[in-house]
């Protein structure tokens, strides 16, 4: 029995382990150790509506779990479509007679510059807290995470006042201009591998340009968006205007998607789930959608690489996150000249990963997010060496509870998004054969080339058919750069000024002009 | 009009805040320093005349030290090459570590900018204060608008310091082009002493954002927040050599600005003459570009569909023409808001005009204080009507009563001379918009203009057939920090504010390169 079930919420606790200096464990014998007992309360569980945490109109709850043991962390309420209507009541209300769209805009930026002072304040119950209901390492949480979702925060706090429409030069006597106005209520729907990040990267944006929002969380991982989103009410957002809903797809995720009082949806998860949510959107009110979807990207490596940085750079690209990014560099194409050389080094690597408690220091890999991935996983695993590739690492459970993975390295010609820890291997000869093959998927999403031709890395920029091609970097996210996928990885931008253009309507104001000095 | 000048606030039961000057030497390389010469001059209250601290003086061998400390700090310190954001990532510090020894960059500009924003937040009264005593500020003004508005432009510009964008370009050969845009270099300003604190940061906030280093030379008769801005900027994280303050006269530390070799930029606010002394500076030294934001003689254009008390309240500041059938109602209205309008100690939080209170109703100086009763005087004598005002107030310090004057005629000086004082000219009466269009273009300057009208089709075209940098319609300074302000004509150009002003300091380099083996141009 894990000790921080016993702990009543609103228990602060002083944990031994915090930031523990303890050496991390080697693979394979990481987790039987007991948990070390996370550092923070857990504060909110309940549903936020109107600037009120309430609980479900059903009463209802559900457990969310700590991957790391598969035992219940807290029971959080569980929305489903009655409190999604009142949450889109309340956001409806907040934008048509709220204050949030008609104070300046220098208003909104201030109380999101508040936001992300408050986010730095409280960022170690923050990464704790993410660590936790999501089993990744807390070192990447509270050094890289968080303070991410600060800076993209900063950084839409800065688009607030800044968010220009064209005057436009019309064809004859008249005087045209362009108003940007902030689309209504957003629909919003996160997915579990980057709660917070993703929480940022679809409410910023919505909130400096003016609108409000409906976000539900994943089902896996509800925690952190609700402390956030106290954290922002504490900034001084009025009532209303951000609404955050737990609860599972088909009950709350659906009637978000089918609202017909809800003018834009936004999704980051998997491609299977946004056909369902663009088809629900066309279905009610046509409301616009942006998607985040999978991806099964290409990590290319050319004859003229390093190949120990590019071993490096490639693991990372795939094992970042237990390798539950969207747009894992899940296909690693090697050059057949230093193909062998490569394989033994990752394999070395991935051997060398240290898959442990994501609480302890050290520690690279935590556990899968759920039992039900966990499986998923290992059977991809198992069917790779069914259809003849070559398992070189891992490909196993590691100890024996949680939901932890041994990296797996294999060889072979991968098509479906895995969303583990499990690299793929492959051979090619030449440019046109790698590029043919790079693109031979139905996602686009995002590519790395790792080269130091000018020219191979010109021509692969513009030839990938992906969203974003990384040219020897990987994950290389920032506030300001565009992302998005080209084929069925999705719809739409986020991030940078980009990413303003999901929010805001667009309206041509015209009216003619008698004897104008100048056309 | 209620006389409530300078001697009279022990009756008024107001409260003059204790006075503390903290900074009178120069600002160079991240410390106060004294000048070279040893010189200092003294800075007056135009309330009193009284001489409230004396200054270290630059003149071209401070100059001289303060370029080569902003050099230093942009060829080779931090500021130009601050990232965008902390990288703590760790999953890209392994990546990192093999490919660069990347130089850990622990601040970017735009977080220090916002914490130098918060720290002016927290010395509001203080710096109004400074404001009040130096250049007769109204303090109320300061602490409600000037002061929260100088930390307002800050905190726009911390907001924009990481949207500064380049372009991918379309080229129509087989080549991958880009432009970057570069942070200019070492930054020469010249700011004026209407608005202190204002026209600083006008200038010094986007600078800094866009990665540049700057020398400041206020003028001589405002040093002493821009003294107090340099100390805040030092607290909040902005590294030695990147501001530099050097407070001193125009023919000496300002001229040794213009014809700097080794300064890139120079961005000057102040008269036209000035302005056109700075401009031939720079062209005989090293042809450095200049942004020049010069005098005006700004019309507001009345028309009779107008609210005649918005119209007389807006106008309150500036020359205006107005529409024939209304003229009568307009100066009647006019002199009587003229009149009720309390002169007096800027402390006072019931006085609308100090020694100095508006853009075009400053006198902040003896000099100016003459200036505009010489102006006062001409007016009279060429034949104007002086309706209300036209004397000095009080018994000491540059007061002087709202003036004005009807029956000007459009080649009149005192409608042709930007007069920087309380002096309202009730200039033409029109009977046609065209008419109008034509008077009010009928100046030298174009930095702004104002229409009053309810009529939506003459204020489209009248906002396009006025040759000025900014139309104000049934509205005047509406300043915005997003909003682009900077003249046409005489009035100078280049602009300040918004993300235009942006442009001032970024040099523009394309970057192009062959394709082989696209897919698509």
């Amino acid at each position: 029995m894990y000790k921080a079930r016993a702990l009543l919420p609103g228990t602060l606790l002083h944990g031994r382990h915090r930031f523990s200096t303890a050496p991390a464990v080697v693979t394979g014998a990481a987790p039987n150790d007991e948990p070390i007992q996370p550092c923070v309360e857990i504060k909110h569980t309940q549903l936020l509506i109107n600037g009120n945490f309430v609980d479900a109109a059903s009463g209802k709850t559900f457990s969310t779990l700590d991957p790391r043991t598969g035992e219940a962390i807290a029971r959080v309420a569980e929305g489903d479509a009655e409190d999604i209507n009142r949450a889109v009541a309340a956001a409806r209300r907040a934008f048509d007679e709220g204050p949030w769209p008609r104070m300046s805009a220098y208003e909104r930026c201030r109380v999101l510059l508040r936001f992300a002072d408050l986010i730095e304040s409280h960022a170690e119950e923050i990464a704790a807290l993410e660590t936790w209901d999501s089993g990744k390492p807390l070192e990447q949480a509270a050094g890289a995470e968080v303070p991410m979702v600060a800076r993209f925060v900063r950084y839409y706090a800065g688009w607030a006042d800044k968010i220009h429409g064209l005057v436009v030069p019309a064809d004859g006597p008249h005087h045209a201009q362009v108003l940007h106005e902030p689309i209504g209520v957003a629909g919003q729907i996160i997915p579990w591998n980057f709660p917070l990040l993703m929480f940022a990267w679809k409410v910023a944006p919505a909130l400096a340009c003016g609108n409000t929002v409906v976000l539900k969380t994943a089902e896996q991982t509800p925690l952190s968006a609700l402390y956030v989103a106290s954290l922002l009410h504490e900034a001084g957002v009025p009532e209303g205007v951000l609404n955050v809903i737990s609860g599972f797809g088909p009950t709350a995720g659906a009637a978000l998607c089918s609202h017909m009082d809800v003018d834009k949806l936004a999704f980051t998860g998997s491609t299977g789930t946004g056909k369902i949510i663009l088809e629900l959107a066309a279905r009610s009110n046509l409301k616009p959608v942006t998607l985040e979807l999978g991806g099964k990207s290409p990590f290319v490596v050319m004859d003229d690489a390093d190949v120990d940085q590019a071993v490096e750079l490639a693991h990372h690209a795939v094992f970042f996150n237990q390798g539950q990014c969207c747009c894992a560099g899940s296909r690693t194409f090697v050059h057949e000249r230093v193909y062998d050389e490569f394989v033994e080094k990752s394999k070395a690597r991935a051997l060398n990963r240290v898959v442990g408690d994501p609480f302890r220091k050290g520690v690279e890999q935590g556990p899968q997010i759920d039992g039900e991935q966990f499986k998923k996983i290992l059977q991809y695993v198992k069917s790779g060496v069914d259809t003849g590739a070559t398992l070189v690492a891992g490909g196993e459970r590691v100890g024996d509870r949680g939901f932890y993975v041994h990296p797996t390295d294999e060889m072979k010609i991968a098509q479906e998004e895995i969303f583990g820890p499990v690299q793929t291997i492959l051979k090619f000869r030449g440019v046109e054969e790698v590029m043919r093959r790079a693109n031979a998927t139905p996602y686009g999403l995002a590519a790395g080339v790792f080269t130091r031709s000018l020219d191979v890395a010109n021509t692969m920029a513009r030839a990938l058919r992906a969203g974003t091609v990384w040219i020897n970097c990987y994950d290389v996210f920032d506030a300001a750069i565009p992302f998005g996928g080209f084929k069925m990885s999705g719809v739409g931008r986020e991030k940078g000024p980009y990413g303003l253009r999901n929010y805001l309507q667009t309206k041509s104001v015209v009216t003619p002009i008698r004897d104008a000095a100048w056309l | 009009m209620a006389a409530a000048n300078g001697s009279s606030e022990k009756h008024e039961g107001f409260e003059v805040p204790k006075v503390e000057v903290k900074f009178t030497k120069l600002f160079i390389n991240g410390h106060f320093v004294d000048a070279l010469s040893g010189k200092t001059f003294e800075t007056r209250d135009p309330r009193t005349g009284e001489v409230i601290a004396r200054i270290a003086e630059g003149d071209k061998a401070d100059i001289d030290l303060a370029v080569k400390a902003a050099r230093e700090a942009f060829d080779n310190g931090p500021w130009p090459r601050m990232t965008g954001y902390i990288r703590p990532t760790i999953y890209c510090i392994h990546i990192e570590f093999i490919f660069v020894s990347r130089q850990r960059v622990e601040q970017e500009r735009g977080r220090i900018l916002h914490r130098f924003a918060d720290l002016i937040d927290q010395h509001i009264e203080e710096l109004a204060i400074l404001d009040t005593v130096d250049a007769g500020k109204l303090f109320m003004v300061g602490k409600l608008r000037d002061i929260p508005g100088a930390a307002h432009l800050l905190r726009y510009y911390a907001g924009a310091a990481d949207k500064i964008h380049g372009a991918t370009l379309k080229m129509s050969q087989r080549m991958q082009a880009y432009t970057l845009k570069e942070p200019v270099g070492v930054v020469g300003h010249i700011v004026p002493w209407n608005y202190p604190s204002t026209m600083y940061f006008f200038k010094v906030s986007p600078a800094l954002a866009a990665g540049c280093t700057v020398v400041v030379k206020p003028a001589e008769q405002t040093p002493l927040s821009a003294l107090f801005y340099a100390h805040l900027a030092k607290a909040a994280g902005v590294p030695d050599g990147v501001l530099n303050v050097v407070p001193g006269f125009g023919p000496t530390a300002g001229a040794a600005v213009a014809s700097h070799m080794d300064i890139d930029k120079l961005s000057f606010t102040g008269s036209t003459e000035v302005g056109r002394l700075v401009m031939e500076a720079a062209a005989k030294s090293n042809l450095k570009p200049v942004s020049l934001e010069l005098g005006g003689k700004s019309p507001v254009i009345v028309f009779d569909d107008a609210d005649v008390d918005m119209a007389v309240n807006l106008v309150n500041f500036a020359t205006y023409t107005n529409k024939e059938g209304i003229y009568d109602a307009f100066v009647k209205k006019a002199a009587e808001l003229a009149k009720k309008s309390v002169v007096g100690d800027p402390f006072n939080p019931r006085v609308n005009q100090g020694p100095q209170a508006r853009t075009s109703q400053c006198h902040v100086d003896k000099d100016q204080y003459e200036k505009v009763l010489k102006y006062i005087d001409i007016g009279q004598r060429e034949g104007a009507t002086l309706v209300t005002g036209g004397k000095p107030c009080g018994d000491k310090g540059y007061y002087i009563e709202p003036t004005i004057f009807t029956d000007v005629k459009d080649d009149m000086t005192i409608a042709q001379d930007e007069i920087f004082g309380p002096v309202m000219s009730l200039i033409i009466k029109f009977k046609t918009v065209e008419e109008a269009i034509q008077k009010a273009n009928n100046t030298r300057y174009g930095l702004a203009a104002g229409i009053v009208t309810k009529n939506i089709d003459i204020a489209n075209m009248v906002s396009r057939s006025i040759r000025a940098g900014v139309i104000w319609i049934n509205c005047y300074f509406a300043f915005d920090p997003d909003a682009p302000f900077g003249g046409y004509k005489m009035s100078g150009f280049g602009k300040d504010m918004g993300m235009d002003a942006l442009e001032k300091y970024l040099q523009t380099k394309t970057v192009a390169t062959p394709l082989y083996n696209t897919p698509w141009l």
